[in-house]
């Protein structure tokens, strides 16, 4: 099958070089020629996902500090806790998730289907739009602008702003898989459809607002009605933003980084369709025992322990594409981020349905241990993920065959490791003292500890976090150090659009026809 | 609770049938004709940087921000 499929011409090799560097100086319409893919916008993005990573883990390292030396930024209200820590969510999962997802989607959406994005200059607004709406957010949350809302904290100008820019991506994402040379859909492309068709409903259901003034609004909703409303956004976010949208990820970077096609890619078919059918109704979980009525909850829970099994699904397909090739992990360090981000994956999808379980719920709720399950999938899986696909991604849109230092990439891979099992361990340990030390009673009844005393118990693991977390910002600070020399060392490129389609559907095996001849071309 | 529950309920419903749409759509468009070929195809999408491209940014050392490059 492969033996009649022509090689991409890339005997072209080097004319399609950034234009402005060109020595003919042709302007800067680089399509006449011969047709590049848009690199530059996934080079935007790529070099502001390392930026926006270096910001946020800062701010983390920042509050994990404050919560050992509460007074170490003398009382001003800017730095306090909390103001920072939205901050620090904002700021790693929509500045340096948002932009890795967006960058990686453009150029996977780009690649698998063999067709420009439709508009650079929709691109450009979409890069420049979200850039504005995290800076906006870097400077409101400090101040203390805030609807209050966990992971939607933004005051109502700004989420005005994110859906007009989210309109604008969907419109380039989607309108680029509509002139696809290929009849099929690459499954990456699917779940890099469904986070951005369901972020956009979520946003737009939770942020409804009511305005009192330009940077004060009250949430259309109240009482346990809004945290109904707040908690199905949030968990949802969690499932299209930091799940979906990284799993579109690993489906396109694992597979070329280990050169080896997805394990099963019909498991990867029922794995998004399983996904995205079932994912909706597990955030009444995040209400336990409160005013939520009861049946409420219990849907909650049972809809997150049926998603192991999806979640499973697309861990088992990601780690057993290496099957038979698993020397490869002994020397790539790319490849070593990405199925160790799958192994972390694995590990916060089977923690998250055991926490889901009310009565192991009410002894983790509201303790360090929740932290620590999120940080294991943040840490592990999300950034783990976006480390690798970036030191893939990097060196291509620069010219390069690889990073500037590939030792550096493994030093990053080992430091950032053992600072995520570090804070995910510390933090296990913490939330399960806190839960127990809480629901002491002495046999009068009486609470055995006082709330104090499991804060001051906390400190050590608190200690311990921090110098995990601050292991896994010495990693980030590495890989800004690679980038940056990677950067210097090329040139950027855009790559030509192949002329023969190695998936055009002529080339189709066993003789089955697409009923979709090229389609919307 | 009900309120919420209101809004909440027939978003599920509408999603799911936008889903099943989606779905079918996928099945009739012959989406899920081929179920390892793709799998491969993206693999035969050469994404790597040209040879001559690279040899040419190594010889000139690592400062090659300006440098000038083969037609």
């Amino acid at each position: 099958m492969q033996a009649e499929i022509a090689q991409p011409p890339n005997q072209m090799s080097g004319q399609t070089l950034n234009q402005s560097n060109s020595p003919t100086k042709s302007p800067t319409k680089s399509q006449t020629a011969s047709p590049t893919y848009n690199y530059k916008v996934v080079r935007q993005f790529a070099i502001m996902t390392i930026v926006w990573g270096v910001v946020g883990m800062l701010v983390g390292v920042i509050i994990a500090a404050e919560l050992i030396w509460p007074d170490m930024t003398f009382g001003i209200p800017w730095l306090s806790f909390g103001r920072l820590r939205p901050l620090h969510t904002n700021a790693v999962i929509f500045a340096f998730g948002g932009c890795a997802l967006m960058g990686t989607s453009y150029y996977v959406v780009q690649r698998t289907c063999q067709a420009r994005l439709i508009s650079d200059r929709l691109a450009a607004l979409h890069f420049w739009g979200w850039q504005l709406v995290i800076v906006l957010a870097a400077i409101t949350l400090p101040l203390g602008y805030t609807q209050g809302k966990e992971y939607a904290e933004l005051e109502w100008p700004i989420d005005v702003l994110i859906t007009i820019v989210w309109v604008i991506y969907a419109l380039v994402f989607f309108g680029t898989i509509m002139r696809r040379k290929t009849a099929h859909i690459y499954v990456a492309n699917w779940f890099y459809g469904a986070f951005i068709v369901t972020v956009a409903l979520l946003h737009i259901v939770n942020s409804a607002a009511v305005p009192a003034s330009f940077w004060k609004s009250y949430s259309a909703y109240a009482g346990v009605q809004d945290a109904m409303i707040q908690w199905w956004y949030g968990h949802n976010a969690v499932g299209f933003f930091l799940t979906a949208g990284f799993l579109g990820m690993m489906y396109y970077f694992v597979p070329k980084q280990a050169e080896r096609p997805v394990y099963s890619y019909r498991l990867s078919v029922v794995h998004f369709w399983a996904l995205i059918f079932t994912y909706m109704w597990a955030g009444p979980h995040h209400l336990h025992y409160t005013a939520l009525p009861d049946w409420a909850q219990s849907l909650g829970m049972l809809f997150s322990l049926i998603l192991l099994a999806p979640s499973w699904g697309g861990m088992i397909n990601g780690m057993m594409t290496l099957s038979g090739a698993w020397h490869k992990l002994r020397d790539d360090p790319i490849l070593k981020f990405l199925i160790v981000s799958l192994s972390f994956y694995g590990m916060s999808t089977f923690e998250g349905p055991m926490l889901a379980i009310k009565t192991v719920n009410g002894l983790a709720h509201y303790t360090d241990w929740i932290i620590g399950h999120v940080h294991s999938g943040a840490l592990g899986w999300v950034a783990f993920i976006t480390f690798g696909s970036m030191y893939y991604l990097i060196p291509r849109l620069f010219g390069l065959k690889q990073m500037y230092s590939v030792r550096l990439i493994s030093l990053h891979f080992w430091i950032a490791t053992i600072g995520v099992v570090l804070y995910i361990a510390a933090l296990w340990i913490s939330g399960v003292m806190q839960g127990l030390m809480w629901r002491a009673v002495n046999a009068d009844g009486t609470l055995t500890y006082s709330f104090v005393e499991a804060v001051k118990a906390s400190y050590p693991y608190w200690t311990i976090r921090l110098i995990g977390g601050l292991l896994f910002f010495i990693g980030m600070l590495i890989m800004t150090y690679n980038v940056i020399r990677t950067v210097m060392m090329g040139q950027a490129y855009d790559a030509p659009i192949p002329a023969t389609l190695p998936s055009h559907p002529d080339l189709k095996i066993g003789g089955l026809q697409s009923p979709q001849p090229a389609h919307g071309d | 609770m009900t309120e919420s529950l209101w809004l909440l309920i027939p978003l599920s419903v509408v999603l799911a049938f936008v889903i099943g749409a989606c779905f079918w759509w996928a099945a009739g468009a012959g989406q899920f004709d081929d179920l390892t070929g793709p799998g491969e195809r993206i693999l035969q999408d050469d994404d790597g940087v040209p040879d001559a491209l690279v040899n040419k940014q190594r010889e000139t050392g690592p400062d090659l921000i300006n440098i000038k490059l083969p037609k």
